[in-house]
């Protein structure tokens, strides 16, 4: 079943022009406008997810993945002119359009998203089980023992230790930052989880037990996901299918194994020998 | 509201009315006879209840559309008042815009009629309003308060006006008051549960003093003022209006008649009012009152005795004349639910 499609999201950064998309992307080797200067984030991306699935998104920094990213978790930048179109099993119509409640709801009970930059996601004065209560506690939940249970559980399967449930999240170390956000993501059994770089800034023997956390924690809750990285060996160790992408475009998407294996784009073939 | 008070004060007759309406005129050369000139001539330049007509109009309409819309922040142009902003000038304003001549007034600064402040808020009006002023809580039409709701019920006839230092509840868990605003539009208050559930896991029960967090209607979070929490309920299914005003962030906000007010709490971890066990006021020896305590001197040289008393000082002085003197006495109905130590008090009204 299809959870999640996304067709012809385009993310413009600065006022635009009629020629901005003809003189961008990967042929013409930039994103930025000639004409008028704006920045073309994304353009003409196509994404379905289909329920417990992981697809993947890698490219290199400015490529347009975390533009992608917020459009599909309906984050909104004040700054950016979104278009396209995206739907969302059970839900009507266009979600880009809805109001806001809908939009909270979404992405209070649906839609969890893991973001790159800590702050972004984390209250750093809130203790850890704090900020994973309130995805809960904004949910509707309003028993102090179940909140409890549930924090408690969801700090044990993604492997912090309950101890520290009760410290400032400030005190906690890079990894488990990360580890509260991706328990935050899952507190109201979300279809749908995006992570956004879920491995920058940490030791590889932490990424390692963080992506295996998470690997073994989608698979139990049949989660679906998008994994936003520039590390292909993130996304070849998670991702069921995975998109390429390139100066705001989508240039390449497949299996994993035969992007991979076989990478058909020039680009892409550049990205797994320079990796590999 | 009436617009017969809007010339009080002023001699309708007198030509230099328009001149001097609003401010004192002040003709002299020194300091010292500018001073003796207001001592002869008293406030009789000022207009009806200090403020300018125009001004008490504006409250006016602010505090109107907070009833309209209960517990919602309603900015107004707050006046500069003869005392520091954060000293009641908010509550002055509401007060001031509500007494018409035939008002009776009251002020308690946090439960006392006495203290200096209150004396000085009480006189203004009494010099300014030609109102009535009055200690006793069931004679008064207008009372204003800093930090208490008075121990006896009031009645629809009442109006209670709050003075309120800090506006926004959410204040307490996000600084920005541009995200707060976003939030109550929203109905969005999950930041504010986190404190609760973090006050729990810190100290087992929700333990906020005061400004309890609260649902106004089911729709907006309310800071109720430094209210003890012993207060809260009364503001529930209450027969008065309640006008919450802030002099220095120049916000209005109210809680009409018979509108819903439920202090946030957890399904399993209920909102409890202050207990104080085994423990009467020494004075009337009430036991159904909020207490506080008061360090005293004792008889013996350098020694001290910390001694409960009853926080409302005119119910106090009624409760030592007549020991069984109850909430409701001047009320026909009775079992009326006044928050605790009342018959019929709800959720929270247990004081044990």
């Amino acid at each position: 079943m299809t959870l999640l499609d996304a067709s012809g999201i385009q993310t413009i950064y600065g006022q635009g022009c009629s020629e901005c998309l003809n003189t961008t992307g990967d042929r013409a080797g930039t994103n930025q406008c000639p004409h008028c200067g704006s920045v073309v984030a994304c353009a003409d991306a196509d994404l379905s997810v289909r329920s417990g699935e992981v697809v993947g998104i890698v490219g290199e920094s400015g490529s347009g993945k975390s533009s992608l990213a917020e459009t599909l978790t309906l984050e909104r930048d004040p700054e950016a002119t979104t278009d396209g179109e995206v739907s969302y099993a059970g839900y009507d119509g266009n979600l880009l359009d809805v109001d806001y409640q809908t939009r909270h709801s979404l992405r209070t009970d649906e839609i969890g998203f893991v973001h790159q930059h800590i702050r972004d996601g984390l209250d750093l004065d809130f203790t850890g089980g704090g900020n994973v209560a309130e995805k809960l506690l904004s949910a509707g939940s309003r028993s102090y023992e179940n909140v409890r249970k549930r924090v408690r559980e969801l700090f044990e399967a993604t492997e912090i230790p309950p101890a520290r449930m009760d410290d400032p999240t400030r005190t906690y170390s890079g990894g488990m930052q990360r580890r509260v956000q991706i328990a935050r993501a899952l507190a109201t059994d979300p279809e749908l989880v995006v992570l956004d770089e879920p491995t920058t800034g940490l030791d590889v023997s932490v990424q390692a037990r963080v992506l295996d956390m998470f690997r073994r924690v989608q698979r139990e809750e049949g989660v679906a996901a998008v994994v936003v990285s520039h590390d292909l060996g993130v996304v070849r160790l998670l991702a069921d299918r995975t998109l390429v992408m390139r100066h705001g475009r989508v240039i390449e998407s497949g299996l994993t194994d035969r992007i991979m294996e076989d990478p058909h784009h020039e680009y892409t073939q550049t990205l797994i020998n320079s990796v590999l | 509201m009436t617009e017969r008070d809007s010339n009080k004060g002023v001699d309708d007759s007198d030509p230099q009315a328009a001149e001097t309406d609003g401010g004192t005129h002040v003709t002299s050369d020194s300091v010292d006879a500018a001073l003796d000139d207001i001592e002869t001539t008293g406030v009789a330049g000022y207009n009806y209840a200090y403020l300018d007509e125009h001004t008490k109009r504006e409250v006016r309409r602010a505090m109107l559309k907070a009833v309209a819309i209960p517990g919602h922040q309603v900015p107004y142009a707050s006046r500069p008042m003869p005392l520091a902003r954060g000293w009641g000038t908010g509550g002055i304003q509401a007060s001031l815009s509500l007494l018409d001549p035939t008002d009776t007034f009251k002020v308690i600064d946090q439960g006392a009629d006495e203290s200096v402040n209150a004396a000085n808020i009480r006189r203004l009006a009494a010099d300014t309003a030609d109102v009535e002023t009055t200690t006793d809580t069931t004679a008064a039409d207008v009372i204003q308060s800093r930090h208490r709701l008075p121990e006896e019920v009031l009645t629809d006839e009442q109006r209670l006006v709050l003075q309120v230092p800090i506006t926004d509840a959410l204040r307490k868990v996000d600084p920005s008051d541009t995200a707060n605003r976003r939030r109550h539009a929203h109905q969005n208050y999950g930041k504010m549960w986190v404190h609760l559930y973090e006050n729990v896991v810190e100290y087992g029960e929700i333990n906020i003093a005061s400004r309890y967090p609260t649902m106004v209607a089911g729709r907006y979070l309310m800071d109720p003022s430094p209210i003890p929490r012993w207060d809260v309920p009364k503001l529930d299914d209450a027969d008065h209006l309640t006008i919450l005003a802030a002099g220095r962030e120049a916000r209005i906000y109210a809680v009409p008649p018979h509108t819903s007010v439920e202090p946030l709490a957890f399904e399993d971890r209920a909102f409890t009012v202050e207990r104080f066990p085994d423990q009467a006021c020494h004075a009337c020896g009430s036991t159904d009152t909020y207490l506080v305590e008061v360090s005293e001197e004792t008889a013996d040289e350098g020694g001290f005795e910390t001694r409960y008393a009853c926080n409302d000082s005119s119910f106090c002085a009624k409760r030592r004349e007549n020991p069984a003197l109850s909430k409701d006495h001047h009320l026909d109905q009775s079992g009326v639910d006044w928050g605790p130590g009342t018959p019929d008090a709800g959720d929270g009204g247990e004081t044990e």
